[in-house]
Parts: structure tokens; C-alpha cells; sequence
């Protein structure tokens, strides 16, 4: 399949959902409306595309914009040994969409990561918690408005000498 | 405290004897775990120094090894197991990240691991050459044989 | 906190904790268990014990400058990571390597590599008390050190991959050292099979625990030797070549049925695979003009004889900066004064030098790649190393993000235990090979 096609294959199937398809550097990308995104992920798992790998999730924020936080999908098909990027924006207080742990298995711990560094929340997923920092932490680190050097110790530290 | 024949003669002998046989606990957590991999295999040998039999637990152990990076979800465990270990111990720190931080001054990582517990021995490098590590613990054997100890068990201070 | 476990146990189960300063050598994971006697009836496992910030650090710092924080993720291949960032910022900049640099960049991918298989096994093999082959494959890995060591300045972190090239060229003297260690890892792995394939109790402890049909382990995620341990044939440098891969024959090793001592087999059959490259690197690597070794001037004497020179007089400089002198430089670093620094022949002796040195370091100048976003990955020792970096134009990265394999094996590792005994999770945990500078970033 040429590399036009897939993209323009999506646009097709789902008219309204799409925002645009562009490929930088060469590589397929594929913006998406908030709320859409579990219905284009389950067209592009059947055949004849088959992506059943998701490889990465992740979030970038922007703050100045006013939908803030851009989820990025990275997912691959080993059938036809081709990657594609799915970005989806969201505003800040609405930040949730729908959870994709019915669909893979790893989306569980990424999402948690996600959860954990930006506060984006994913409806549907089982067990929403902090993974990387602990339970008490205040505040989301990878957010722009978070202080590189603010430091929350869990227990009191010693004036080292 | 009496300073006599017997007195630095028992402070010469405990210390050698607890300089030559040194059970260390390896608090591994990055990077430099694999250099002291390396200190303690064939290669750089550091059971030469009498301080090779690795013990997995610090109820067994009087050398803390601190290698690697701290950070401020691990800084309570640190804290459990030094304060788990018996006296007299001993803390090296190895490595530029428990030292002092190293290259990661943010919101995650303790700057220093002797903002946690009291340090003895500070390695630095990232990582340290097992030569370096050598060095330190030959230090520290040096620490342990000059360290004065109070024979009146029952006048001792604590 | 409870955790999860505490509120879902059966109040009659015990529940153990193996907890985040562990003994087996693999940093700081926690793993909770509800146990029914040796039996695992529930587990959690919890990460995040090594979170050092890398990607909110990475957005502080020049391209240039991240270079040393990608080395200390998966610290027991580091040049790899290096591989990975570099070449991501290459496509952005749409930079042309050349050719000996991209030889030099595969052997060193390969030696690192190798190590990090070798320092796997040597723990998981360690684990299940089998310390010869710990000493055996430790003692290997220092000839391959000794070989990145003489090259790059450091034995494992090394920053040595360049933004263009690598920082400097091959000792002269590199095919002897070379082969020493592709010799000595050779005996190695012979012995380590011999001790290991057949013996009755390492088969006991690995074989058909842990296992994972191809299917589950698509929709974890899995890749790199854990995916090719269920059948699964999928090798970022033969799906995707980059460097020089596609003109390098080496075969893909498969496992049949995903469980630890498959995953063992793979590890070792990868490595005599990645022997094979390192060899046809040897033979195959563009020839650079013979490089003297250095016994030329201080910089402070050069800038001075510079002024005193007579045009066409070459000054050559000491031997602190040797692999990078002006006559290699162009074998090892590409051809595009606005990313890369000037040899320092010309950045000591020369105005022009002088002023793109200083400009590639000046604040809010230097590496410089236009706006937009590229994912590019690499084959890692743990599988598909993956950097998706967001442009705004600056010179510091907007968003730098990690896809680490280590996360998608470790998000498995509850459903392998379940329903198994305590010591099997021992030679599971070992054989997904879990490093945590990756997986905590």
C-alpha cells in the first residue's frame, strides 16, 4: 500500500472526525476531534491494516494554546511493517477521554504515566493512579507551570555538612 | 579516656580486625551498579581487601554502600535500612548522584545522600573507575583503623 | 497508602513485599505479593524508585548539552541511547553522516550491545546460583569496555556519539583490541552454554515459566529479544534499517515458546549474531588516512605559533584532543558548520573557527532544528528505543519523550507470575532484563 493511501483511507472513513493528515519527515500523522479516537483505533486494528501495536502515549503541553494538552499515539503494524501518529487536543477542563485498555494491554501503565505527569484523565481505565511519583505528590511535573527545582521530600533531610 | 598502652593497643586491634573484614550491603540503584559489578569480580578484585562477602541484608552488614541515585521516593527506604543496620557501621557514598546529586538537580532526586543519613566515604565520579572505589575503601580502612574506642564498657557514653 | 493489593487481598493470604532495595541486582522495582503458602495469588508491582526527570530536565538544556543525560538511561548499553537521540536530531536537520562514521557508530552499537546481553544474563544467572557464569561474563564485558574505553575516554558513559559523527576517531591500533574481545567472548559464551543449556536444574527453574503467547505479547507491547522469544520476527534494524544495517548480514534468532529459558537462547544466540557484525564492521570500514599520534603543541603555544606561522605551515595539536585531529575530522563528523564545531586546528588558529565555535555554543544559537515533531527509533538491548522530540524552533527541545521498552515488558510481569511459585519470579524478572534508567526515566 503506498503511504498515501492509509491516511487517505481514514479521511474517507470518517469525514467529520478527522482534522488533518499530514506527514512530516515522512511520517504519517493523523489529527483526530476529542471523543474519536477509540473508533478510528478499532477501524485501523482490523484487517486489511492490522496495527495491533501500540508502541507509545504520551502528551505535550501548551500551555498558551487554549486546548492544552495534545495527546500523541504512536501505533504499528507488523503486517504492513508501517508506524502511524495519532494526536488528539484537549482543552484544560475537560481534560479526559476515553481509555484504550480494552483494546491493549500496555495502554494501562502508559496511561498511569500520562495520569501521573500531566493530569490528563482516561475514562474507563481500572485503576487510575500516580506511577512514577508517589501517591502524595502535589501537582503534575511535566506540566510547563511546574518549577524545575521544587522539590516535595517525603521525609525531613538533614542539613548536609 | 585513659590514653595507655592498653588502650591504643585494644583501639590497634579492633580496628584492624574490623578494617580486614568489612560485610558490605549494596544499595544499588543506577548506573554505578555496574561498575561495582565490576570492583567486585575478577577483574578488580575487592575481595582482596577482605571486604568481598557481599551480605544481602543489612542486619548482616556494617558498610552501606550508597550506589546510585537517590531520589525522593527511594530516600524513606534508604532511611529504613540505615537505621536497620547495626553499629558500628559505616556509609560510602559512590558515585557523583549520591554524593550530591550529580547531574540531576530537579524535582525528583535527593541532592546528596547525606541529606538522608551520615556519610563516610564519598566517591566521586560518574561512574567511578573501580580503581576509585578501590581508594575509597582503602580510605575508609584508614578511617576505621584511627577511629578511638572506649574500652570501659560500662563508663562508655552512647 | 495501601496499595491496591492490601485493599483486594484475602484477609486470610500473607502478603510479602520484595521490596525497592532488592538484592537481585536490578536497581529499585517493587514488587507486593499475596501469597497462599509459595503460591502467587495476586501481585503488584510498583516502579518509580529511579524517577530522576529526565524529559522536565531535558526541556532546560541545549541539544547539545542532553547529550550526557541520554547515556544514563539504559546504562548497561549506553552507546545505543546515544545512537538513538543522535539520529532523531539528524532527521530533523536532515544531517548526511559519513560513511567510516557510520561503521564506527554500528560497532560500537554492537560491543554495547553485547555487554548489555552478557550483563543480563550474568544477573539472571546469578539469581538462580549460578555465580561462574556471573564472574565469566563480567570478565568478557571488561575486554569489550577495554576496547570502548581505548576509543571513546570512558567505559560506559561515554557520550561518544555525536550530534554529525562521533567525537573521535578509531586508535590506530583497534583491530588487535577488537579481536581480543570478539575472542574472548567467544570462549565465554562457550563455556556459559556449556554450563547452562542442558543443566538440569537451570531447565527446571526456566523452562516453560514465564510464558507469553505471541498474541499477549503484541498487545503488551513487548519488542527487542523478549518478542522474538515468542516467534514473533520483528528487529528494528531489519524492519527499519538505519546506519549501515542493511548492507550487513546477520540473521534474526526466534524463540518457539516465549518462556525464560527461550528468552535465555535468544539472548545468547543474538550475541554470536552480533559477533558476526563486529567482524564484518572489521573488514568492511572505509579507510581513514593514518593517524600519527599527537606530539604536537598546547593550545596556548598553538594560538601562538598561529600568529607566527608562515601561510600553508599545518600545526598540530596535543594529544588530548588525539581521534579528532583536522586531517579525520571529516571522516568523522559531517560537513555543516552550522551543527557542528570546527575541528580545534581551526577554532585555535583561525578567525573563521574561532567565530562558529563560539557561535554554536552561544546562548540561544547552536543546533537550532525548525518546528515540528519526529519519532525515530533504534533497536535497544531490551528492544525498540524510541525518541519523539517536539521542536519549537529554540534551541532546547519543547518535549522530550522516552518510549522505553522496559515499561511495556515490566507492565507484564503480573500476569507472568500469577498462579506460579515465589522462586519463579526470580529467573523472570532477570530474563526480561528490566533496567530502570529506562523504565523511570
Amino acid at each position: 500500500m503506498e503511504k498515501k493511501k492509509i491516511l487517505d483511507e481514514i479521511e474517507q472513513a470518517f469525514p467529520e472526525k478527522v482534522l488533518e493528515t499530514s506527514a512530516p519527515f515522512g511520517e504519517e500523522t493523523v489529527e483526530l476531534r476529542p471523543g474519536a479516537l477509540l473508533k478510528v483505533v478499532e477501524f485501523l486494528r482490523k484487517k486489511p491494516y492490522e496495527f495491533t501495536m501500540l508502541l507509545d502515549l504520551t502528551c505535550v503541553d501548551f500551555p498558551e494554546r487554549d486546548e492544552r494538552f495534545e495527546m500523541v499515539y504512536h501505533i504499528y503494524s507488523l503486517a504492513l511493517n508501517r508506524r502511524l501518529r495519532i494526536k488528539l487536543s484537549l482543552p484544560e477542563d475537560k481534560a479526559s477521554l476515553d481509555s484504550l485498555t480494552p483494546l491493549w494491554k500496555n495502554a494501562n501503565w502508559l496511561e498511569r504515566e500520562a495520569f501521573d505527569m500531566f493530569g490528563v484523565r482516561f475514562e474507563g481505565h481500572p485503576d487510575l493512579r500516580r506511577l512514577f511519583m508517589n501517591e502524595d505528590f502535589k501537582g503534575h511535573p511535566l506540566r510547563k507551570e511546574y518549577p524545575l527545582r521544587k522539590r516535595q521530600p517525603l521525609i525531613p533531610l538533614r542539613k548536609s555538612p | 579516656m585513659p590514653e595507655n598502652f592498653i588502650a591504643t593497643k585494644f583501639n590497634h586491634i579492633l580496628g584492624w580486625a574490623r578494617k580486614y573484614s568489612l560485610f558490605h550491603y549494596p544499595y544499588i540503584t543506577a548506573c554505578c551498579g555496574m561498575e561495582y559489578m565490576s570492583t567486585a569480580c575478577a577483574h578488580f578484585d575487592i575481595d582482596r581487601f577482605g571486604a568481598g562477602w557481599t551480605r544481602f541484608s543489612p542486619r548482616q552488614s556494617d558498610l552501606l554502600l550508597v550506589v546510585g541515585t537517590i531520589s525522593q521516593k527511594q530516600a524513606p527506604i534508604l532511611k529504613i535500612v540505615y537505621d536497620q543496620m547495626t553499629e558500628p557501621k559505616w556509609v560510602m557514598a559512590i558515585g557523583a548522584c549520591a554524593v550530591s546529586g550529580g547531574i540531576y538537580d530537579n524535582y525528583a532526586v535527593v541532592q546528596g545522600v547525606d541529606q538522608v543519613i551520615p556519610v563516610d566515604i564519598y566517591v566521586p565520579g560518574c561512574p567511578p573507575r573501580p580503581e576509585i572505589i578501590l581508594d575509597g575503601l582503602l580510605k575508609l580502612q584508614d578511617k576505621i583503623q584511627k577511629q578511638k574506642h572506649d574500652w570501659r564498657w560500662k563508663k562508655r557514653k552512647s | 497508602m495501601t496499595a491496591r493489593i492490601q485493599k483486594q487481598a484475602n484477609p486470610e493470604s500473607l502478603l510479602l513485599n520484595m521490596g525497592p532495595s532488592h538484592p537481585a541486582m536490578h536497581g529499585a522495582v517493587r514488587i507486593m505479593l499475596e501469597l497462599d503458602g509459595e503460591r502467587i495469588l495476586n501481585s503488584e508491582v510498583e516502579v518509580g524508585y529511579l524517577h530522576r526527570g529526565f524529559e522536565k530536565t531535558c526541556e532546560n538544556r541545549t541539544y547539545f548539552n542532553l547529550l550526557i543525560y541520554t547515556d544514563r538511561l539504559n546504562y548497561v548499553s549506553p552507546l545505543i541511547n546515544n545512537v538513538g537521540y543522535v539520529m532523531t536530531i539528524e532527521k530533523m536537520l536532515s544531517l548526511q553522516v559519513p560513511e567510516r562514521a557510520q561503521y564506527i557508530r554500528v560497532l560500537m552499537s554492537e560491543l554495547s550491545r553485547i555487554s548489555d546481553h552478557l550483563t543480563c544474563l550474568a544477573a539472571m544467572a546469578m539469581e538462580c546460583a549460578a555465580f561462574t557464569v556471573f564472574l565469566y561474563n563480567i570478565k568478557a564485558r571488561e575486554f569489550i569496555w577495554d576496547v570502548i574505553e581505548a576509543t571513546t575516554g570512558a567505559r560506559m558513559t561515554t557520550s561518544y556519539i555525536r550530534i554529525g559523527g562521533v567525537r573521535a576517531d578509531l586508535r590506530p591500533d583497534y583491530p588487535e583490541s577488537v579481536q581480543k574481545a570478539v575472542l574472548e567472548t567467544r570462549k565465554v559464551l562457550k563455556d556459559v552454554h556449556g554450563l547452562l543449556d542442558k543443566n538440569k536444574i537451570f531447565l527446571s527453574r526456566t523452562r516453560d515459566i514465564g510464558l507469553m503467547t505471541p498474541e499477549d505479547a503484541i498487545a503488551y507491547g513487548w519488542t527487542g529479544p523478549c518478542l522474538r522469544s515468542t516467534g514473533i520476527c520483528y528487529d528494528v534494524r531489519k524492519a527499519h534499517p538505519y546506519l549501515v544495517y542493511d548492507r550487513l548480514n546477520f540473521d534474526i534468532p526466534l524463540g518457539e515458546r516465549g518462556d525464560n529459558y527461550d528468552r535465555y537462547m535468544v539472548r545468547m544466540e543474538e550475541m554470536e549474531q552480533s559477533l558476526r557484525i563486529v567482524e564484518q564492521c572489521l573488514a568492511r570500514i572505509p579507510k581513514s588516512p593514518g593517524r600519527v599520534m599527537a606530539d604536537g603543541l598546547e593550545p596556548a603555544e598553538a594560538i601562538r605559533a598561529s600568529r607566527l606561522k608562515k601561510p600553508g605551515q599545518a600545526i598540530r595539536l596535543s594529544p588530548n584532543l588525539e581521534g579528532a585531529e583536522k586531517d579525520v575530522y571529516k571522516n568523522i563528523m559531517a560537513d555543516d558548520p552550522r551543527f557542528i564545531i570546527p575541528p580545534k586546528e581551526e577554532a585555535y588558529t583561525s578567525i573563521e573557527g574561532l567565530i562558529s565555535h563560539f557561535k554554536f555554543f552561544m546562548k540561544g544559537h547552536g543546533i537550532r532544528p525548525p518546528k515540528g515533531e519526529v519519532y525515530f527509533s533504534v533497536e535497544g538491548g531490551n528492544g525498540e528505543v524510541g525518541y519523539y522530540i517536539v521542536s519549537d524552533g529554540s534551541d532546547k527541545p519543547y518535549r522530550l519523550h522516552l518510549r522505553a521498552p522496559c515499561l511495556h515488558l515490566l507492565a507484564s510481569l503480573e500476569d507472568l507470575i500469577k498462579g506460579r511459585l515465589v522462586a519463579d519470579i526470580i529467573p523472570t524478572f532477570g530474563s526480561m532484563n528490566i533496567i530502570l534508567g529506562e523504565l523511570d526515566r
